[in-house]
């Protein structure tokens, strides 16, 4: 294996990148809590799956932590009030996206007196039973909040029901600019681990191995003293790379097993949850609170005072931005998300939703627009692929309208880590092909879809006129000939008594 | 598919990038290749400075008008890249230094218009557009191809000066004897083929001398082997290159002289003798590294790399040139798609075929 190893570096296994991480000197500043804008809007949809479904009415006086919209369907998330306050609309705000759409909100105007709603705390949590956590964890609306937003309780569940052996938790955070996991490990070590534990219990997972990139010394030397005494808590330190927190390849980095491409992580017996989600565990189920606030990373050069921010869901950018002391210079770019994944806002009145991770607020210098040139092909991006697919290639065969080619080259794999984008000496966007081309692909197969149950109504009416106009015509030739019979009958009848006569 | 899309102002991920661009890319092959070019210039004087400063502006002008008749937008930007230039350069590395100035203008069309603008410019071409140039002139005009110059260091009395280095330049006068000399490799090819084998007409009075710090008969790219070995070390140390493909062309050349040298030293070169003559260093660290023209795969480029220097071997040895360097990277270039097309990386998570991995039984708990 060691030899198998050193043979694949000998010949370039060198995926991913190792861009400038950006991440001091806003790291280095302690947590500070957001005062409570004088505003929250609480987006339905703030998840995978289903919109979550609103049980309260405008005008409702609403407590801290009070559900105001439940999970709907069975997968989806439940929303609960970030403070107390008055709910004033159930409507439609920007979203947080790149295309600025609107989506459906609520409207929460906050009275100031964070009056909590009553929480249940159980004597012994850890006693609990697993799928009795993993209730607790779908009623408290915990998603994943590494950014992937999936529903924990879901993946809790999956764990137990596909015999996991090992709990990977993901604290690697990857993404340049982004420290808010490294601050929640430096600072609230002892309730990941705590968040860690639960989760063992309810997966029935043997093992958790926490994977922290060595670029993080105090978030290591925090989460290794918050694990004593736990040995079934491993710490382990990861060579810093991005997209090291990526999914499929920490897998491999921690266990070395490869998820196949059509599989799950629950399929090689792992399940990956964030440090974060770990710490929203503890809360749900220790303490009883659920999803309400969320550590968020203000970072650029265009932000007076970087850092990492508590900040209640709901939050709007703009307040975020105002009240750390508003922005500094000419802003080139906002994105929302790290800089590598993160997809940019069109404007900053849109609310932080539970999959902030951070806000960026770039410079010109920092968000460089290029004008892209032709391809050299220089296999810069190839080197770069952490999934070991030829972007130059596929993004050639996307450009020249063959989306065919594309997924032939392993388009489905790409998970748009950017790294290709990244080194391109030519500035090709090529995540930008590969998106679009996504798009057409799930857009093409969901007219298959369409055609295909359009062609199975249209065979099934077919059918069924065939199969009537059958029984018509079988009807009445069995008529036709009873009739016949019958007549057969009265004339025998009528000879017979003719006979007779 | 509405690829309009695709050239509207990227919107998605990342909003970073790393700072590389084409044109630093070339820059620094340009770099690599100066100490070997300043040597050149010493070595053989005012015409090669004029050849070479010739070549270059012949390519960017054709690259310029045929950016113009294509009607290219960013004609200025494309020009400057760096490419064209790097063309230019390649190929006058690889001329006999006092090549006559329509060789520079002749080489520069082929290289820019046929090798390079009519697939579709750069990053198109299917072959090296340097060594479509170099073959096809040495195979239009074989003469004042294959004619070099013992080297007369510009410090040395003989060597022309500024106003006879412009007229041995422009005029192309037939050399004076004197200086005139013939390479190792066309030398032991012509003697073999008048039956004298190699101890003898190496042992000769007029056989060429290998020499490692160039101070022989050749083209810029020969006789500095060293310099030429640095510039290669240079860009491989910047990841400008990686070390797979020269390292593959070097082993697929020393591998069969080595073999065929301990067999029968008398008709065979030795190993030193290749790796040190024509473009056996130039090619390996230069040319067969090309992106456009190589294969995209680490893989790939080894077998790419150990096809060139293995057929350099064959036509050095066995063809009718003496020189096979720019015929092999033609060659090869040829199966760059076939071999792009078997070699592939294997996808996470997918086998070799791009089948996706099995998924594995699901353990006792």
């Amino acid at each position: 294996m060691g030899f198998m190893n050193l043979f694949k570096t000998f010949l370039g296994n060198h995926w991913g990148i190792h861009p400038a991480d950006h991440k001091r000197p806003a790291s280095e500043q302690p947590v500070r809590r957001l005062p409570l804008p004088p505003r929250l809007h609480l987006m339905l949809s703030q998840h995978v799956g289903a919109p979550a479904r609103p049980v309260v009415l405008v005008g409702q006086k609403v407590l801290k932590g009070e559900l105001i919209a439940a999970a709907q369907g069975n997968i989806s998330a439940p929303l609960h009030a970030p403070t107390s306050g008055r709910i004033t609309a159930i409507s439609e705000i920007t979203a947080p996206h790149a295309s600025g759409l609107p989506a459906m909100a609520i409207t929460l105007d906050p009275d100031g007196e964070e009056c909590w709603v009553d929480v249940e705390r159980p004597t012994n949590p850890y006693a609990l039973a697993p799928d009795e956590i993993a209730a607790r964890v779908a009623a408290a609306g915990v998603v994943g909040l590494g950014g992937a937003t999936f529903p924990s309780s879901v993946k809790l569940n999956l764990g137990r029901r596909s015999h996991i052996d090992t709990l990977i938790i993901n604290g690697s955070e990857c993404e340049p600019y982004l420290s808010c996991d490294d601050r929640l490990m430096r600072d609230r070590a002892v309730q990941i681990v705590s968040g860690i534990r639960l989760m063992l219990i309810s997966t029935g997972a043997r093992v958790a191995k926490v994977g922290i990139e060595d670029n993080k010394p105090e978030a290591i030397a925090a989460m290794r003293e918050a694990a004593e005494g736990y040995g079934e808590v491993v710490v382990v330190v990861v060579p810093a790379r991005y997209p090291m927190g990526s999914d499929r390849q920490l897998i491999v980095e921690l266990t070395g097993r490869e998820v196949p491409s059509d599989a799950r992580a629950a399929d090689v017996g792992v399940i990956v949850h964030n440090v974060g989600t770990a710490y929203a565990v503890h809360e749900a189920i220790c303490l009883g609170r659920p999803l309400i606030s969320r550590l968020i990373t203000l970072n650029g050069n265009g932000v007076t005072m970087p850092g990492n921010y508590e900040v209640p869901l709901g939050t709007l950018v703009s307040d975020l931005i105002a009240f750390t002391g508003g922005v500094q210079g000419e802003v080139a770019k906002l994105v929302m998300g790290g800089p590598m994944m993160g997809s940019i806002l069109p404007q900053t009145r849109v609310p932080v939703v539970k999959g902030t991770s951070g806000v960026l607020l770039l410079d010109a210098r920092e968000a460089a627009a290029f004008e892209p040139e032709a391809c050299i092909r220089c296999g810069s991006c190839i080197k770069a692929c952490p999934m070991g697919l030829l972007p130059l290639e596929m993004s050639a065969h996307i450009r020249n309208d063959d989306l065919d080619g594309a997924v032939d080259l392993g388009l489905a794999d790409c998970i748009a880590c950017g790294c290709c984008a990244y080194v391109c000496p030519s500035h090709i966007p090529l995540v930008q092909y590969f998106y679009h081309a996504k798009g057409d692909l799930s857009a093409r197969q969901r007219n298959q879809l369409r055609s295909e149950s359009t062609r199975k109504l249209a065979n099934a009416r077919q059918e069924r006129l065939d199969r009537e106009s059958r029984e018509k015509a079988e009807a009445a030739a069995r008529r036709k000939a009873e009739r016949a019979a019958q007549q057969a009958a009265a004339m025998e009848a009528s000879s017979k008594s003719g006979e007779l006569a | 598919m509405n690829t309009g899309a695709l050239t509207a102002q990227p919107i998605a991920s990342p909003h970073a990038h790393g700072g590389n661009s084409v044109t630093r890319t070339m820059l620094r092959v340009q770099m690599a290749l100066v100490p070997a070019t300043l040597y050149g210039f010493w070595l053989f004087g005012w015409p090669a400075f004029f050849l070479w400063l010739l070549t270059i502006l012949s390519c960017l002008g054709f690259e310029a008008l045929a950016l113009k008749m294509m009607g290219v937008t960013r004609i200025k930007a494309t020009l400057f890249d760096g490419s064209a230039l790097l063309t230019g350069w390649l190929l006058a590395m690889t001329l006999p230094p006092w090549a006559p100035w329509w060789v520079a203008v002749v080489g520069g069309f082929i290289a820019i218009v046929i090798g390079k603008q009519v697939f579709g410019g750069v990053g198109q071409n299917v072959f090296n557009p340097a060594m479509v140039a170099r073959v096809a002139l040495l195979v239009s005009f074989p003469v004042p191809l294959t004619q070099w110059v013992y080297p007369l260091p510009l410090t040395s009395l003989a060597a022309p000066d500024f106003i006879d280095g412009l007229r041995i330049f422009l005029t192309s006068l037939p050399q004076p004897d004197a200086m005139a000399s013939a390479s190792l490799l066309g030398y032991t090819k012509t003697e073999l083929s008048r039956g004298i084998d190699l101890l003898h007409s190496l042992a000769g009075d007029h056989a060429p001398v290998l020499s490692w710090i160039g101070a022989r008969s050749g083209s810029f790219g020969e006789s500095a082997s060293l310099l030429i070995l640095g510039g290669g070390l240079y860009l491989i140390g910047v990841g400008i290159i990686s070390w797979h493909t020269p390292a593959a062309v070097l082993a697929g050349l020393a591998i069969p002289a080595a073999i065929g040298h301990s067999v029968d030293p008398t008709h065979y070169l030795s190993v030193s003798a290749h790796l040190l003559s024509g473009a056996a260093m130039l090619g390996a660290f230069f040319i067969a590294t090309d992106y456009v023209t190589s294969p995209n795969t680490v893989s790939g480029q080894i077998v790419f790399g150990l096809g060139i220097g293995l057929m350099t071997w064959v036509i050095r040895t066995y063809g009718g040139y003496p020189e096979g360097m720019a015929f092999a990277v033609l060659l090869m270039n040829a199966l760059t798609p076939v071999i792009d097309r078997f070699i592939k990386p294997r996808v996470l998570g997918r086998d070799r075929k791009g089948k996706p991995l099995d998924i594995p039984e699901t353990k006792e708990a």
